[in-house]
């Protein structure tokens, strides 16, 4: 099979890279563009430890095809902290001890941003149901769930 | 974050060294390693549940272009079964050998029969269809009623019971007392059986190696494990390689609970890389984790309590039947061994059975075999309390184990906590509150208690002062749930500096000193003992060298806030010392300044919970939900209750996951029909609510800080829990889980059933 060319726009910068016609998003990051903070759990889409963002949509990257990032926007957890500066999510994460393993916590970072920027005023049960793609088999979700509202009382405050 | 300024790290939630690399995706889990010129490794698996396997031709695969090399059980070394045990940790190399590729026998449908490796995974994909397995499909049996049969099909002809072949591979005992004379006495004898399902450890990470052989055999192993000395050791051993020659190097690990205790893919990634002369990764799918790795055991036990009128238990006696999979070692010690002992019985038999039969293998998983065992005493617990008309918590704590009572896996107690954990859930506002309305709903609340043997174990530890007088602690267990915020949080605070100042780092193999498996609640007890020692070491040294540059003795300097102090003013007037100060002076004052401390750490003694639990049933879909859940534990000390607490709710929401939802499924040609994270139904969040916890803090006096494990006794109680809730809601006891919708709908449907009957 030839491979197929993207150009495609990663965290804001401008990128092209190669791949297989059947390769997914997933493959693509962690592969030929070494972005490896996006995660394989299942390849299923049950799992949610490789989600990103396309053009601001919450997406499992192993359920997209990466020819299909063609001229869109992808948005990684490599991208969410801006230079030194953590996202207030990541900050709160560390803080509340919201990762143990932290295989799923790239995902859960990410798909949390993009409820919050959708609902800046989550209740724990919209926190709950928008989370539930996200796996996370070490912290009973207890932790995570808190440090996402609390980083959403922080947001709105400022 | 406020961060306190005081120096008193211990009981403080700091944030975990390593934590920045995991919120920014940096950290390196073994499947995000490459390595130039690597070329990638996949298993053909057996598709039979049991079959002899009478030729393998690799020929076809060997020419695809593209495959590099091929390998087959040929080229792992053997180690006879009619030679006796090897053992390694707990593990038998016999087993292990042929657990990672079959030899004569493909035992469970997944189980590996040969691997390749390929420029590209897609090849080596294709190549494994090309290999030609001739196979003479033998009978099988997967649930443990079938394997005991006298007519069952034999997995390994050479094992006997009662004298002739059996699928029963062992027995334990743990006994006290006379149960014949003992039951005589009670006035209420209950007698139930249990059986649970085969559940999976369930970690995100599926498993993942890179592994690099060099010419002169010399071998570099990146993996997810729970012990990169683990991973050496059985690399070694199954492929015949020195162990000095295998350098482990501990990825982060993305989860575990027991199930990276043993090895599956680093044998044949080696021997792969070796023949090629290339790199090798191997990752398996999520597929290939269901079926051919974990789970624990199945179940089959029967609990038989026996109590007077006045609550106290004078027998009991449990029968404790666990699936072991392919090969022998299910974890019949955790069942027999811990689901009595939160209780002072006097008359005792508890008898734990191994039984093989056609799926994988099964492997640790958290408090291994505890969980099995509690569900069932647990549950009889309840009934009992019931039929005394006893408050369940009364029961317990009437017949709680304390200091003195001697258990019948063998220790008598030291002081413990476990009534503290009974009389918590009693005071906690959790137990105070009203049910409340279910809305249509059926409410109901269960406790339970549990109890994990815990464990101590080989630990090493060096610690090393930096030239710009900072600190670097290097342990050898990886940190699976934060057991770096832990070490630095007792660096910090021994030393009296902030721990910001502490680095914490996992070292490989060949960089510190052997280091047992993460596992068994044991890391953070081991490694804060070796920890301690080493810090005091070089305590002791920072104070010779303020006293030589002081010019007085050693023992008129204290050390103090991070800074040597002269013990009292006629110990002379001096500025103090501070670390920074005497790492600046280091070169000139006797060189660098470092400590390390290698033991067999003892001591650990075993950790109690108690948990309480509210359901909601829904009758018309048999859902049962669980909505108020509180787990209290005795945890010696909290060296950072963040991370307690996370231990404490990971383990309620495993258990939650296993009493009502998970379980293997099997086709009936016997192979796991649901080896995914859609079908195999793990919980997740919207299906939980916020888990609280009580710390019970009962210091550890055998260790400096107080350390007791606490990572496996959350999982212990929790089904049991899950179902005295469901009996106290709907009135009807569940004696087999999962008690999933159509189970239970089947058992509210019960009485009119037989009322049509
Ligand atoms: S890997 Fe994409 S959802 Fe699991
Ligand atoms: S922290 Fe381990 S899976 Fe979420």
């Amino acid at each position: 099979m030839a491979k197929v060319h993207v150009t495609t726009t990663i965290n804001g910068e401008p990128m092209e890279f190669l791949c297989e016609p059947d390769d997914t998003m997933l493959d693509a990051l962690r592969g030929p563009l070494a972005l490896t903070g996006s995660k394989e759990g299942c390849a299923s889409g049950d799992c949610g430890a490789c989600s990103i963002t396309l053009d601001d949509r919450l997406v499992c990257s192993c359920l997209m095809l990466a020819v299909e990032s063609e001229g869109h926007e992808i948005g990684t957890i490599e991208g969410m902290a801006q230079g030194e500066k953590l996202h207030p999510l990541q900050q709160k994460f560390l803080e509340m001890a919201a990762l143990q393993c932290g295989i799923c916590t790239s995902g859960m970072l990410v798909a949390s941003d993009a409820l919050l920027k959708k609902n800046p005023d989550p209740t724990e049960e919209e926190v709950r149901f928008w989370l539930a793609g996200n796996l996370c088999r070490c912290t009973g979700y207890d932790k995570i769930v808190r440090a996402v509202m609390e980083t959403a009382a922080e947001m709105r405050a400022q | 974050m406020n961060l306190v300024t005081n120096n008193k790290w211990i009981g403080q939630r700091t944030i975990r060294p390593d934590g920045m690399d995991k919120v920014t995706g940096r950290a390196q889990f073994a499947a995000d390693t490459t390595m130039p010129g690597m070329i990638w490794g996949k298993v053909l698996r057996s598709p039979h549940p049991h079959a002899r396997i009478r030729s393998i031709d690799t020929s076809k695969a060997e020419k695809l272009p593209g495959v590099k090399a091929v390998v087959t059980s040929k080229d792992i070394v053997d180690f006879p079964v009619e030679k006796g045990a090897v053992m390694l940790g707990i593990q038998d190399m016999r087993w292990m050998c042929r657990n990672v590729m079959a030899r004569d026998k493909a035992l469970f449908p997944g189980h590996p029969v040969a691997a390749v490796a390929a420029t590209t995974e897609a090849i080596a994909a294709e190549a494994c269809k090309l290999i030609e397995v001739d196979y003479e499909v033998l009978p099988w049996s997967i649930e443990i009623e079938d394997a005991i049969k006298p007519d069952a099909p034999i997995l390994h002809e050479f094992n006997k019971f009662d004298g002739k072949p059996s699928n029963i591979v062992g027995r334990l005992e743990h006994k006290k007392g006379d149960i014949a004379e003992g039951f005589k006495k009670a006035d209420v004898v209950i007698e139930r059986t249990f059986t649970t399902r085969p559940v999976h450890q369930g970690y995100i990470e599926p498993h993942a190696c890179l592994i690099s052989v060099a010419p002169d055999g010399k071998t570099t192993i990146w993996s997810s494990s729970q012990g990169q000395f683990m991973v050496r050791a059985m690399t070694a051993y199954l492929t015949g390689i020195p162990q000095s020659d295998i350098r482990a190097i501990p990825a982060e690990i993305g989860g575990g609970f027991g199930g990276k205790t043993i090895v599956y893919l680093e044998p044949l990634a080696t021997l792969l890389a070796k023949k090629s002369g290339r790199p090798v990764k191997m990752v398996m799918t999520r597929e290939e984790v269901m079926r051919a790795t974990g789970p624990t055991s199945g179940s089959k036990s029967t609990v038989k309590i026996g109590a007077t009128k006045d609550g106290k238990i004078v027998a009991a006696h449990g029968t404790f039947y666990l699936q072991a999979g392919a090969f022998p070692g299910s974890p019949i010690r955790g069942a027999a061994g811990c689901s009595f002992t939160p209780y002072d019985i006097p008359n005792l038999l508890s008898e734990g059975f191994d039984v093989c039969s056609n799926r994988s293998k099964v492997a640790a998983y958290r408090a291994p075999g505890a969980p099995i065992g509690a569900y069932a005493v647990e549950c009889v617990m309840d009934e009992v309390a019931e039929a005394l008309k006893i408050d369940p918590l009364d029961f317990r704590a009437r017949n709680a184990a304390k200091e003195g009572t001697k258990a019948a896996h063998g220790p008598t107690f030291p002081r413990i906590g476990y009534l503290e954990t009974v009389e918590a859930v009693k005071n906690s506002p959790h137990y105070a509150a009203p049910l409340g309305d279910g809305n249509g709903k059926l409410r109901g609340r269960g406790v339970a208690s549990g109890f994990w043997f815990n464990a101590g174990g080989e630990s090493s530890a060096q610690v090393n002062i930096t030239e710009d007088g900072n600190v670097v602690v290097t342990t050898g267990h990886p940190d699976i749930g934060g057991s770096r915020a832990g070490i630095a949080n007792i660096c910090a605070e021994l030393l009296g500096i902030d721990y910001r100042r502490v680095s914490v780092i996992i070292g490989d193999t060949q960089t510190v000193g052997f280091s047992n498996l993460t596992g068994g609640s044991r890391v953070l007890f081991a490694s804060s003992m070796v920890v301690t020692q080493s810090t005091e070491k070089i305590i002791q040294t920072l104070r010779e060298r303020a006293a030589k540059i002081w010019e007085i003795d050693p023992e008129a300097v204290k050390w103090e806030q991070g800074a040597a102090h002269p013990v009292s003013p006629n110990a002379g007037q001096f500025e103090p010392l501070t670390l920074k100060e005497l790492a600046d002076k280091a070169p000139a004052m006797g060189g660098p300044i470092g400590a390390g401390v290698q033991l067999n750490t003892a001591g650990a003694d075993g950790g109690f919970g108690t948990h309480v639990c509210d359901v909601e049933v829904d009758v018309d879909l048999g859902i049962a939900r669980v909505i108020r859940y509180t787990a209290v534990q005795d945890v010696g000390r909290a060296i950072h209750p963040g991370y307690v607490e996370g231990q404490l709710q990971g383990g309620v929401a495993q258990g939650i996951g296993w009493a009502l939802n998970e379980e293997y499924i099997y086709t009936k040609e016997g192979k796991v029909d649901n080896p995914g994270f859609l079908d195999y139904r793990m919980p997740v969040c919207s299906d939980l609510p916020m888990l609280d916890c009580i710390m019970v803090e009962i210091p550890n006096p055998k260790h400096p800080q107080g350390v007791k494990g606490v990572g496996e006794v959350p999982l212990v109680p929790v089904m049991a829990a899950v179902a005295n809730a469901i009996y106290n809601a709907v009135g009807k006891r569940f004696y087999a889980l999962p008690m999933s919708p159509p189970k239970v709908l089947e058992k509210l449907d019960e009485p009119t059933r037989q009322a049509a009957e």
